[in-house]
């Protein structure tokens, strides 16, 4: 009889079980039921420590409170606003299945009454009302059941579009942001932003939102449904309802506190297992393993503890919750019973009247739990708005001279100034010009001041200097990945800004300082250079860069997919591969940002041969810390500071016995006698051979301008 | 997979289980009781008016109330305690046989999974036994009930029960059916988005050197709809499911109303009995399908069953000597010797070493050189028994390793490894992994010769009351807040405290500058006395000065002597010093 109820539970049940099965693999913590209140005694910083020790697989950041919850909840209902129709179907729909579900039980007991009165009054029971009641409450259902449907149908939908354009809008926005704003944020954060936020957001939406609203609109009509059956009995059913609140209040409070201790306690034993798995060989080497259990142990037991206290203290809401609906439900029979002797009431009322105190107490837990998702949602919703509402990057042909550093307001000349739109027309010759260029990224700290530079077609310019000297922000700048505070970088003549950035980039290749691939075979990421290019053309690019030597040795050879933790290729391997991503680009102006410092010598050497090759009729631009890659250059270009304090070729530059010179001598050739002349093979072998005693007594000299272990060399 | 292991943990927590069968059976009784209680309420109270009776009646529902939440809340308990137990001991198995592991099984593996296994996948077996143990056990013991008492109730209304439970377990189990392989498909679809929108941030610079924004939009905009078009078909699936159970149920309570009525008019059952059985009837339809809805956990704790008995299986391959030898802990160097080593992993087509022989002298260096590839780290990873070798010995003062205990090796051997790793804590707790007895004054002098007392002294981290300096500062895990020079430093520091009699360096000085690497060499060479060195390095400056080079290509020793003599004697060699000369020698 009291079917509606039961259904309407099971149907959040199983919708709950939904979101466990989709929240599951990401979140254990999640899962478990804490939500996000739950994090509430969670300093920040504890917070932050826990994304990052946990691995991807953990590593949902919990949603915090919204900061501004109703702001935001707001903004998120905004998003229904191009589905005002559908919504309002869904609404309404919605209503009509609500009153009728709640109506027909008291239908269900005249039903009862009919059977009842028959049987006392010996009259026998009145099958034809009998039958027209039964088929009215089924017809009711039935309708109930098909605007139930209907609406959950609709909302579903207008949901999922809502969601996908939500999507869209972040990835968009992700392409329009300008690179400050990744440099400047965490970008595990930025991550979570896109992925974890949206799908709660999502799960929010579809579940939460629907259920509250229903939820609500049957705790309305049941209560009214009960007060006018019987107010009397009303009461008795509410008086559920305090006690609920404080099992609720007390239990649920103290479950939620405990699972706090159970998120924490897991992701300390996820770092401990981490770090034990993570450094397993240094584990075997020094012996520590005993110690090293010994630590998991305490923190398996700690988890262990905290973990059976949540369970059991949130295990125990439920038996409780039935036990005060039961309550209800025995003072119901007794008093129903007594007033139905006194002749007060039906049966079939008082049946109707216990089905409706069990449907009272269910919609109630769901609005809490619901609530809480909600709540959490929100969050999440602020999260996501936070990174659309970030400031974009000014869009092309609508730059306006200096400013990219609005905040920064110095009087530049030519500040505010629009540029006008250009186009490149014929082949590229690869001049770059940089005139007076000042760059910082801070407003605060300014990094290039006044840097003029010229870069002639097919020269090698290569760029030194201690780290922070701002070698790759030089180039940066060239890629137009940053906009400048003032002055004007030409290509062939023209502003930069006055092109397209894709226009600029597209006739770049930049190898950069961290080989990064992408999921996919190694064609994929070879053919990533050039979308068009041919089977033949990658592996030709493939062989010049030398991948093609290392790619036999895979199992897969191309088509062997590259791992995240990247265990099948090395780090020099990747570098090999980036760079012949870049050769396959063949473009006009080639950027090498400390492209090979992870391969090792000889195969350097080759590589360089063919990128040499490859430079000849181009301009390019070298960071490097190995000597070979820079010698040969037409430009060296001496950075500190931001400046550039030296420019020439390799020889006058040590002639000169000024920055490079001392730059020289500290990193490339630490200890060496700066006397030596081009000495042959064999002789400046010895001389090398001699380094631990003549650097042992060549320490002032040694001492490089910055923190040795610091330099670039150190990144490889 | 899953059932070994759960039946192999479970055993301690057998009384546990027992308890949560037994408490079970009395709340479901109870439970059980209620509908009857009630039905005599209405016969015996309502009908014929008997006041006392219903008072009297309804203060035993009361109590049978109570005894079910009794029952019931002990039951979670019993039930927590044996779920949440078992996630424990099997985390501890995982952990205990990962432990054992070689490099070997650690690298078949990867750490990342094998952190997984031992943390989400014990999870989910947890919550699959928590949930088994709260509602599997209900479940049959209700419906079995349910029935019985259904029928105790009014036998010719049994029908009802046979009629309406397969319909409703063909529909949910249907929905379900439908719904599984969806959600293991949506699971893939959020995965792969993820994964673009993750390779969009963390390769932002590439994506807008090659101007492949576009590509990267076509690339998740697919992605998207493939979500969207999921989620929008479990959705639909969804909202069905509400709807077809409410018209179940309530089809259920009509018929029982109308053919309820037939009986009652024909005097075959009292109108008591018929609310009794209209109760009964929806409380074995509850679990039912709430049994249904329980499969659905299956399919994953399965899986992750599996990959943690994938790992609990997996034997380690070192094996501790069964009668360990003994070797001396302190004083000099002791003798590596390779006799015909041959390593090769297993399945692969060609050997990583192959038939590699030599003698490290006590107190001489012997340094190992070769490209990227040539086997070099594998190499030296035999000589701390990190693996073992496919065929020959490796010995140390001529005793196969795999003679020795593992504690005799770690006093002996000390590794730095290629990847400078450390733990997350203070430095000096880093620098103490080797010997936890060491003092300050250890760590300080370890520090000064691998050049890392300036920036220790100078280190700071944290705030307020979490702040600290030089040797308590704090290093995050995996070492990411140190740089990678310092690192290396650390790393050199951390062996050296352990002052073992075997030094082996795998490329430990790539990240130094040549100034800081000669510094470091020399200070090694002054505090080391007597101890063995074996040094893989990249850069020739760093090894010129051993007393053996061993050129190592393709996984033989292809030339062997001392700078001066390979330079006359090695191809290799010369073709490695070639391209280094013009980097570091002339000017």
């Amino acid at each position: 009889m009291n079917a509606k109820r039961k259904s309407a539970a099971e149907k959040t049940g199983a919708k709950r079980s939904n979101a466990k099965k989709s929240g599951a693999e990401k979140s254990g913590a999640k899962k478990s039921g804490a939500p996000a209140a739950e994090l509430a005694d969670l300093t920040e910083s504890e917070i932050l420590e826990m994304q990052d020790s946990m691995t991807s697989e953990w590593g949902e950041s919990a949603p915090r409170k919204a900061k501004a919850f109703w702001p935001s909840a707001l903004r998120l209902a905004g998003t229904f606003r191009d589905h005002k129709l559908g919504l309002a179907v869904v609404l309404g729909f919605g209503l009509i299945s609500t009153v009728l579900t709640v109506w027909a039980p008291s239908i269900l007991g005249d039903a009862m009454d009919v059977i009842f009165d028959g049987f006392l009054s010996g009259e026998g029971v009145a099958f034809d009302v009998l039958g027209r009641l039964l088929l009215i409450v089924l017809g009711m259902y039935l309708v109930a059941a098909l605007f139930d449907w209907l609406q959950g149908r609709l909302l579903n939908d207008v949901v999922m579009k809502i969601v996908y354009v939500l999507r869209e809008k972040i990835e968009t926005k992700v392409n329009r942001l300008p690179l400050s704003y990744f440099d400047t944020r965490q970008r595990g954060d930025l991550l979570s932003r896109t992925t974890n936020d949206v799908d709660n957001v999502q799960s929010a939406l579809q579940q939460a939102f629907a259920s509250l609203v229903y939820a609500v609109l049957t705790i309305v009509g049941i209560t009214i449904m009960m007060f006018w059956l019987s107010w009397q009995l009303a009461l008795i059913a509410l008086i559920a309802l305090p006690i609920s609140a404080v099992v609720i209040g007390v239990i649920g409070a103290k479950s939620q506190k405990l699972f706090t201790a159970q998120w924490r306690n897991t992701g300390r034993l996820n770092g401990h297992v981490e770090e034990s798995f993570t450094g397993h060989d240094l584990v075997t080497v020094f012996d520590r393993q005993d110690s090293m259990r010994e630590q998991f142990d305490t923190r398996n037991e700690e988890l262990w503890e905290a973990s059976f206290k949540a369970q059991f203290y949130s295990g125990m809401i439920m038996p409780i919750m039935q036990w005060v609906t039961y309550l209800g439900y025995v003072g119901i029979a007794v008093v129903g019973g007594l007033r139905i002797a006194a002749g007060q009431m039906s049966l079939g009322q008082v049946t109707a009247f216990i089905q409706y105190s069990r449907e009272f107490n269910s919609p109630l837990g769901e609005v809490a739990g619901m609530a809480n998702m909600l709540i959490s949602g929100v969050a999440s919703a602020e999260r996501i708005f936070e990174l659309l509402d970030a400031e974009e990057q000014e869009a092309d042909g609508e730059i306006t001279a200096g400013a990219a550093n609005t905040d920064g307001e110095t009087d530049r000349e030519g500040r505010g100034e629009r540029i006008e739109r250009a186009e490149f027309t014929g082949p590229t010759r690869g001049r770059i010009e940089f005139d007076h260029v000042a760059f910082s990224y801070t407003p605060e700290t300014s990094l290039i001041s006044d840097l003029s530079l010229v870069a002639e077609p097919g020269q090698t310019i290569a760029i030194v200097g201690p780290t922070g000297a701002g070698k790759t922000t030089l180039v940066n700048l060239i890629m137009r990945f940053y906009e400048i505070d003032g002055g004007q970088i030409r290509l062939d003549g023209v502003d930069i800004r006055a092109l397209d950035r894709g226009a600029v980039r597209s006739r770049v290749g930049m190898v950069l300082q961290d080989a990064v691939l992408f999921g996919g075979t190694i064609r994929e990421n070879i053919r990533y250079g050039r979308l068009e290019a041919t089977d033949e053309e990658v592996a030709a690019a493939a062989t010049a860069t030398f991948v093609d030597r290392f790619v036999h040795t895979l199992p897969d050879g191309y088509d062997t997919l590259i791992e995240d933790e990247g265990a099948n290729v090395s780090a020099g391997e990747r570098q090999l591969i980036t760079i012949a991503r870049a050769f396959l680009a063949d473009p006009a102006l080639l950027i090498l940002d400390e492209a090979t410092s992870s391969v090792d010598t000889r195969t350097e050497v080759l590589v360089q041969e063919a990128m040499a090759a490859l430079r000849s009729d181009r301009t390019s631009f070298v960071i490097a810390h190995r000597l070979s890659t820079i010698r040969d250059a037409d430009v060296i270009l001496v950075m500190e500071h931001g400046d550039i304090v030296e420019q020439g070729s390799h020889d006058a530059l040590l002639e000169a016995e000024g920055a490079y010179h001392r730059l020289y001598w500290s990193q490339f050739a630490a200890g060496t006698d700066p006397d030596a002349d081009d000495a042959v093979v064999e002789e400046s072998m010895t001389v090398t051979g001699a380094i631990p005693e003549v650097a042992a007594t060549r320490d002032g000299a040694g001492a490089a301008p910055a923190e040795t272990g610091e330099l670039p060399a150190a990144g490889a | 997979m899953l059932w070994t292991l759960i039946r192999r943990h479970i055993r301690p927590y057998l009384p546990h289980v027992v308890a949560v069968a037994v408490l079970q059976l009395a709340t479901v009784l109870a439970t059980l009781y209620l509908p009857s209680l009630n039905a005599d309420i209405i016969d015996n109270g309502v009908a014929t008016g008997d006041t006392d009776y219903i008072w009297r009646v309804g203060g035993v529902m009361l109590i049978v109330a109570m005894v079910q939440v009794i029952t019931a809340i002990t039951s979670v308990w019993f039930g927590a305690r044996v779920s949440m137990g078992m996630g424990r001991d099997i985390r501890r198995s995982i952990y205990t046989r990962v432990d054992r592991f070689s490099t070997e099984e650690m690298g078949r593996y990867g750490a990342p999974t094998l952190i997984t296994r031992a943390t989400n996948d014990v999870q989910q077996v947890q919550m699959l036994v928590l949930m088994t143990l709260n509602f599997m056990v209900m479940v049959p013991i209700m419906s079995i009930g349910g029935i019985v008492m259904a029928i105790q109730e009014d036998p010719g209304l049994s029908w009802l029960v046979w009629v309406s439970v397969p319909l409703l377990m063909v529909i949910v189990g249907f929905l379900v059916k439908e719904l599984m392989p969806l959600f293991q498909r949506m699971q893939d679809n959020i995965d792969s988005i993820n994964s673009v929108m993750r390779e969009q941030i963390m390769g932002i610079r590439v994506v807008r050197a090659f101007v492949r924004e576009q590509h990267e939009t076509a690339r998740f905009e697919s992605a998207n709809a493939t979500l969207t078009d999921t989620s929008v078909r479990i959705g639909r699936l969804f909202v069905i499911m509400g709807p077809a159970i409410t018209v179940v149920l309530h089809l259920a309570t009509a018929a029982v109303l109308w053919f309820g009525g037939h009986r009652v008019d024909a005097g075959l059952v009292e109108v008591g009995a018929l609310t009794a059985f209209m109760q009964y009837l929806l409380q074995i339809l509850m679990a039912v399908m709430m049994g249904t809805f329980m499969f659905m956990m299956f399919p994953r704790a399965i899986i992750s069953g599996r990959r943690i008995g994938e790992v609990l299986e997996t034997t380690p391959t070192l094996a501790e000597p069964a009668q360990p030898v003994a070797l001396e802990a302190a004083g000099g160097g002791a003798t590596v010797e390779f006799r015909d080593v041959t390593f090769a992993y297993p399945g692969a087509d060609s050997p990583v070493l192959d038939g590699v022989s030599f003698t490290a002298e006590a107190g001489r260096t012997t340094a190992i050189i070769g490209s990227t590839g040539s086997g070099k780290t594998t190499l030296v990873s035999l000589i701390p028994r990190l693996h073992d070798a496919t065929s020959g010995q490796v010995l140390l003062d001529g005793v196969p390793v795999t003679d020795l205990a593992r504690a005799t090796i770690s006093r002996v051997v000390g590794l730095v490894p290629q990847k400078p790793y450390l733990f997350s804590g203070t430095i000096a707790h880093n620098l103490r992994f080797g010997d936890p007895t060491a003092d300050d004054d250890q760590l300080w002098r370890a520090l000064e010769v691998a050049q890392g007392t300036e920036f220790v002294k100078d280190r700071s981290t944290g705030e307020g009351e979490s702040a600290a300096t030089g040797l308590e500062s704090t290093v995050s895990q995996g070492g990411t807040n140190v740089s990678g020079g310092q690192r290396q430093r650390l790393c050199i520091a951390r062996t050296l405290v352990a002052a073992p009699r075997v030094y082996v360096f795998d490329d430990s000085f790539s990240a130094l500058d040549v100034t800081t690497d000669a510094k470091v060499r020399e200070g090694l060479a002054r505090n080391t006395q007597g101890a063995t060195t074996i040094i893989v390095a990249q850069r020739i400056s760093t090894i010129t000065s051993a007393d053996q080079i061993l050129v190592l290509e393709e996984g033989a020793v292809v030339g062997r002597g001392t700078h001066e003599e390979l330079l006359v004697s090695s191809q290799t060699y010369r073709e490695i010093v070639d391209s280094q000369i013009t980097a570091e020698a002339t000017a």
